[in-house]
């Protein structure tokens, strides 16, 4: 079966092409920092499986302390807007074709590949079809837009590497906070945090369990950054012996609109960092937080919209 | 109780607007820490959880594709599209975007988008373009326009996915539903996500409609 390595090694080289290329930029005297940083997530991609783990977790360290002295990448190596322009003109809609072929190369990937079997075993893990199918997607449209500008790999780790030098930290704060979610897994925090809310509210009232529920998912995804954490924490603490197993809420209504509750949380948070700071970072806005500060209307509205229909229906069957 | 520290560094880094990686690497250390590991553990711990997470990283393999595209001109390219389409408004051009997200999602495709793949190339330029027929936009008005480009891929897609019934938060809905003695069918939780969907998109279009005002009005101040 092709698993994960091959994929893993597949994005380590790309970062590493991408530290590579500031290495060599000379006209950079900070260039080590950002070389090392690229390098050093590059070795954890390519080689994580193997290195013992106080290894990895050395090269995360040297990332945390380069991120916060500063990354300070060079000038970027690409064309100026009036090239752009011109070469518009030229390529017109068919620009649109590779990045198209992505998501088209994805779907179509998660259908068929699990199809594809010698002697009954998957050639595909089948938990990992849809990452094998986004990095074949990702190839693919790299071919063709290698094809459509007639230009080669070197440009291609160049303008890669312009678009990571616009997030820099922020492109490794996504799975530093999933590692998090795990080391928090392992201290038991979230049956800490359920414990602390369920102890101290009094919840004698169906309506006073039920917003308790629904802003516990809200705050509790705000901290852990996931509804998917919260979720079994709050409702194995509130939703089901309480607004279930107490007052005879129906579980359906309860789960699914308790999940809605927790997504208007992941909408409210930095903890979030891919849906909130990711975007904020690749799209070059220089208020870190202006993404959640346009969701939060949004956000409260859907909470309390989530809360009423819970309290109305919930109930009643 | 202890081991609650970690939150606290997190809140407080955050708030005292430290790096988010080095508040995010303390709060995994003091963590470990208060779990009562030992040091040189709790490194280990934190390079295990980072190498078992490498799966997000996937994701950025689309980064070359996009930075040469760029190269090639396809935010121009957005541009015209949209200088040529008359009464495309920033507020309509994110309507629109909002519809293909969430309709996509309620089918499952919630790969059909993004802020890599699909903002930054395509829907803040065109977001942009929109409102600079009126004249150049002040660098305000352009972080607003992009964080909201952002925002409808978000809200679009949270509240779209919900809706297809073999989507991650249903299935983990089903799976601890029954590890708890519940036995339920993934429609019948995908169907109580429908309300919330009609809802988001209502909301967040009225709030793309003020915007639009919003837009219009600082033009007529102008």
């Amino acid at each position: 079966m092709i698993g994960l390595d091959a994929i893993y090694i597949a994005a380590g080289l790309m970062f590493g092409a991408f530290a590579g290329s500031h290495a060599l930029d000379g006209s950079n005297p900070r260039r080590w920092r950002s070389a090392v940083f690229w390098g050093c997530f590059a070795l954890i991609m390519i080689a994580g499986s193997w290195l013992p783990h106080l290894v990895s977790g050395g090269f995360v360290l040297v990332m945390a302390v380069l991120a916060t002295i500063g990354l300070k990448p060079g000038k970027d190596i690409t064309t100026d807007t009036a090239t752009r322009e011109t070469s518009a003109a030229k390529l017109r809609d068919r620009l649109f074709l590779p990045a198209l072929a992505i998501p088209a190369v994805t779907v179509i990937g998660t259908l068929l590949l699990p199809l594809w079997r010698i002697g009954g075993t998957p050639i595909i893990d089948p938990k990992q079809v849809t990452l094998v199918s986004l990095a074949i997607g990702a190839m693919v449209g790299l071919g063709l837009a290698l094809r459509l500008l007639r230009t080669n790999v070197t440009t291609a780790a160049h303008e890669g590497r312009r678009l990571v030098d616009a997030m820099g930290w922020a492109a490794v704060l996504p799975q530093m906070l999933a590692a998090l979610g795990g080391i928090f897994a392992i201290a038991g925090v979230g049956k800490v945090v359920a414990t602390l809310a369920t102890d101290h509210i009094p919840m004698d009232l169906p309506l006073i369990a039920v917003v308790v529920y629904t802003t516990g998912m809200a705050i509790f995804t705000i901290i852990m950054g996931n509804a998917f954490a919260a979720f079994p924490v709050m409702t194995a603490g509130i939703g089901l012996p309480l607004i279930v197993g107490k007052f005879g809420g129906y579980p359906v209504i309860m789960s699914a609109l308790g999940m809605l509750s927790g997504f208007c949380g992941t909408l409210l948070t930095p903890m979030a960092a891919n849906f909130n700071i990711v975007p904020a970072a690749i799209l070059e806005l220089r208020d870190r937080n202006a993404v959640i500060k346009v969701q939060a209307p949004t956000a409260f509205l859907l909470l309390f919209c989530n809360t009423v229909m819970m309290a109305l229906f919930v109930f009643h069957r | 109780m202890l081991v609650l520290s970690g939150i606290a560094v997190v809140i407080l880094g955050f708030a005292l607007r430290f790096n988010p990686l080095l508040v995010v690497t303390l709060a995994g250390i003091v963590t470990g820490l208060a779990a009562g590991f030992d040091p040189l553990t709790v490194v280990a711990m934190l390079g295990k959880a980072f190498v078992d997470n490498r799966f997000i990283a996937v994701a950025w393999l689309v980064l070359p594709v996009i930075g040469l595209l760029e190269r090639g001109g396809i935010r121009e390219r957005a541009r015209t599209l949209i200088l040529k389409m008359h009464g495309a408004t920033t507020g309509r051009v994110l309507t629109a975007y909002f519809v293909l997200r969430q309709l996509t999602a309620t089918l499952g495709l919630t790969s059909l988008g993004g802020h890599v793949q699909m903002v930054r190339p395509v829907i803040a330029p065109m977001a942009e373009a929109a409102a600079e027929r009126d004249g150049p936009l002040d660098d305000e008005t352009r972080d607003h326009i992009r964080a909201n480009a952002a925002a409808v891929d978000n809200i679009a897609v949270f509240f779209g996915e919900d809706v297809f019934i073999a989507i991650g938060s249903i299935l983990l809905i089903q799976g601890f539903l029954a590890q708890n003695g519940i036995s339920v069918t993934p429609p019948r939780i995908a169907l109580w996500a429908i309300p919330t969907a009609v809802l988001a998109f209502v909301i967040h279009n009225i709030r793309l409609w003020l915007l639009d005002r919003r837009l219009a009005r600082r033009k007529a101040a102008k």
